[in-house]
């Protein structure tokens, strides 16, 4: 984490995004915002609210209701020499655009032995808990950790949100940026019947005005412990977060923020220090990301291992609307789970 | 049987296209309407796109059948210019011949030809300003040759060896040409439409003056990217010339699989209000007049155009293809719009000012200079093994800073070489 003696203010994630696009459109002229509804609306969830009055309408505009366009465009103004930082409105829509992001986007550095480069940040919400159904909910990151020459990055916090979106704008890979969106407006714990918290209470709710990285591929252990290591990340920190101090487990939980690349070192250390494992996301099961998670842990950690690894996941169904809250793998999957894995061996 | 058949009602038939001429039949194409040369109209290149959507259905052509170039899109060049382009189409053909030769040879794994088509790339590679930027198919080679690009250079593409700017990871003939304004090919179809808008509209707001032009095949239209490139090129006014290449064959699939039988490719244009503009692809001085009006357009901020090249794909899609398993061994001869190297032959003799003589020089002075370019790349060496690229630059490229898993893996495939005793280069 960079430290910085810069002022500081409260946000949620939104305005921490905001206020990531803000700084980085002011330092590099070459960096432009484009999605559906971001320009003079500033966006379905207002995370470019005020940028293109400020930045103008050739670098902050609306498109087309064309996500393959959307993403095809950028390969092309990234190719130019922009960086452009095109959104996704729903991480549910962005199947559309798969084949300019693996076969383009992700390719073009190799496959033109670096003549072209693909710098560009594709940002989208996504995730559950927000009764969006099946097509506002999903968890599709699993399909990007799967492609190589593409990095995906998921903040858990407003303060990790802009760092770590400003570090992804500055890279010059393509960067997949998945915003948590039921953790916009506050750090939810997974207990949907109980009142909903906001940043405003939380530490990381605090957040520097001005220009900050946070690097990718550095995981954040946000709770010491010795009995667990949790791995998580997005919503799900906080939810892990607010079971373990239920249960009064001294576990040690670990926000990835960057899944590709991967910190494995942090995971390393952690899980022998531990002796255990446990993951958690709210992405469908097979073939998750957890799955890499368990092999990496299991290869690199066997020894170690005083219990099988756990997983904790959503289900493989497509993510229910009305049910929603019994496919969320909330505080009752991951309590049986810790107890299941604090039994073990 | 159908499950819900009602008595009073006739049944329903499925329409599944279907090409006029098999393996074995008599090739007859008067059915292909071709008007005459001249007599399309030439709108100026501030017109809304609306008021001339009859030339979408129509046919710009310039060279008439005595070889005279003829009607208001004569693009009147000088000798000198002709003579350029007929020198770039020619030495295409011949860099395509051999290099056909060289596969079969077993020198490299593929190829791909652009014979009959040489004037679609060759004339708008003259038309265009060196500076503009191409985002070609895999059949517009002859940018790269009439803008003056390396044979050898692209040899060894093609061979994969160790001058390949491409490090081996490339297709052979999948060329990326940075210099010469030329974008990385891909081999999935259609990408390099949206990407050719992006990168026009990224010049436009940046107040540039270069432009993009972008092909593809009339098959590749049917794919979503070539209409998402549509509206945007057509919401932003994007300076961008967007060239379908309509050779009628998309593999074994005739164009009616892309929807030819009820309309031009042209006329897509007129759906999204873009200029369109349906042009002889075999009439190099129709290609030119076509081209430079687009870019005209393009270069006051009139926006895209769509120009549908009329050609006709006279050999196999590609090495790994056999025509003749599928269209009749009659048609490329049969084609009403002739060859246009020929075409712009017989104008260039019928003014007077080039003869048999000099081109049958020409062709044996241009045999000889991609016969001494091959020599030349050979000695870089020919696809084989893989032998040529340091093992290393495997996983060069990936991202710009390889990740500890990437390195982990590229050590474990530097340990599979040493345990397997045969040693390759390193960087």
């Amino acid at each position: 984490m960079t430290m910085t003696e810069e002022p500081t203010t409260r946000m949620n994630m939104i305005q921490a995004i905001n206020s990531a696009l803000d700084v980085v459109m002011a330092r590099d002229p070459d960096v432009v915002v484009m999605g559906e509804d971001v320009g003079y609306f500033g966006g379905v969830f207002r995370a470019t609210a005020g940028l293109q009055a400020k930045y103008g309408k050739t670098r902050v505009f609306d498109t087309p209701i064309t996500e393959c366009g959307i993403i095809g465009v950028a390969v092309g103004m990234g190719a130019y020499g922009l960086r452009p930082v095109p959104e996704i409105q729903f991480a549910d829509y962005i199947y559309p655009a798969l084949d300019q992001l693996v076969s383009e986007a992700a390719r073009l550095r190799y496959r033109s032995a670096g003549e072209f480069i693909s710098p560009m940040t594709v940002r989208s919400p996504f995730g559950g808990g927000i009764f969006g159904g099946q097509t506002h909910s999903q968890s599709p990151e699993g399909i990007f950790t799967h492609v190589s020459g593409v990095k995906t990055v998921i903040p858990s916090t407003p303060y990790d949100a802009k760092g770590l979106l400003i570090a992804a704008i500055e890279d010059n890979d393509p960067t997949i940026f998945f915003e948590p969106k039921r953790i916009y407006n506050g750090p939810f714990n997974g207990y949907w019947d109980r009142p909903a918290e906001n940043w405003s209470k939380h530490p990381a709710g605090d957040v520097p005005t001005g220009y900050y990285k946070i690097e990718l591929g550095k995981a954040k252990v946000v709770r010491d412990g010795e009995a667990l290591t949790i791995l998580a990340y997005g919503t799900m920190v906080h939810v892990c977060t607010a079971v373990v101090a239920e249960a009064g487990v001294d576990a040690e939980i670990i926000d990835l923020r960057t899944l590709v690349p991967l910190d494995i070192e942090t995971i390393e250390a952690s899980v022998k220090k531990t002796g255990r494992c446990m993951i958690v996301h709210e992405a469908t099961r097979t073939s998750g990301f957890g799955a890499e998670l368990s092999a990496l842990v299991q290869e690199r950690c066997f020894y170690h291992l005083e219990a099988p690894i756990e997983r904790v996941t959503g289900f493989d169904t497509p993510y229910p609307h009305s049910l929603e809250w019994a496919y969320f793998p909330g505080p009752v999957r991951i309590g049986e789970a810790l107890k299941k894995i604090m039994k073990d061996g | 049987m159908a499950e819900h058949t009602r008595a009073n009602l006739p049944p329903l038939a499925l329409h599944v296209p279907e090409p006029k001429f098999r393996p074995g039949d008599a090739v007859d194409f008067a059915a292909v309407d071709v008007p005459p040369a001249g007599a399309t109209r030439r709108p100026d290149t501030a017109d809304a796109a609306r008021s001339f959507t009859d030339i979408a259905y129509g046919l710009v052509r310039v060279l008439d059948d005595e070889n005279n170039a003829v009607g208001p899109w004569d693009p009147r060049l000088s000798p000198d210019m002709l003579r350029r382009m007929l020198r770039s189409m020619a030495l295409l053909r011949a860099f395509d011949e051999r290099m056909f030769r060289a596969q079969r040879q077993g020198k490299t794994s593929f190829y791909m030809k652009a014979t009959g088509e040489e004037a679609v790339s060759v004339a708008a590679a003259h038309a265009l300003d060196y500076e503009d930027m191409c985002f070609p198919s895999y059949r517009q080679q002859g940018l790269l040759i009439a803008r003056g690009w390396s044979l050898v250079d692209m040899m060894n593409q093609i061979y994969s060896n160790s001058a390949d700017r491409l490090q081996g990871k490339q297709l052979p003939i999948m060329y990326s040409a940075r210099e010469a304004g030329f974008f990385s090919i891909s081999g999935n179809l259609t990408t390099q439409y949206p990407q050719a808008v992006g990168w026009a509209m990224a010049s436009a707001a940046k107040g540039d003056t270069r432009i993009a032009a972008v092909w593809c095949g009339e098959g590749s239209t049917a794919e979503g990217d070539f209409h998402s490139a549509c509206t945007f090129a057509a919401v932003y006014r994007a300076p961008v010339i967007m060239n379908v290449v309509n050779n009628q064959w998309a593999i074994s699939s005739f164009s009616g699989f892309a929807g030819a039988e009820s309309t031009t490719f042209a006329a897509r244009a007129v759906g999204y209000g873009i200029a369109g503009l349906r042009v002889d692809g075999n009439d190099a001085l129709a290609v030119y007049a076509a081209t430079q009006w687009a870019a005209e357009r393009a270069r006051t901020n009139q926006g895209p155009t769509l120009i549908e090249h009329f050609t006709y794909r006279a050999e196999g899609h590609s090495t790994s293809d056999d025509p003749g398993q599928y269209r009749s061994a009659g048609e490329p001869t049969a084609w009403p719009l002739g060859d246009p190297v020929k075409r712009l032959k017989d104008h260039l003799i019928a003014i007077g000012e080039w003869d048999e003589d000099r081109h049958a020089a020409q062709d044996r002075e241009l045999a000889e200079e991609v016969k001494a370019a091959q020599k030349e790349a050979e000695k870089n060496g020919i696809l084989g093994h893989g032998l040529h690229q340091p093992l290393d630059t495997l996983f060069d490229g990936v991202f710009e800073e390889m990740p500890w898993h990437l390195r982990e893996q590229q050590a474990q495939m530097i340990a599979e070489e040493t345990a397997s005793g045969r040693p390759w280069d390193r960087k």
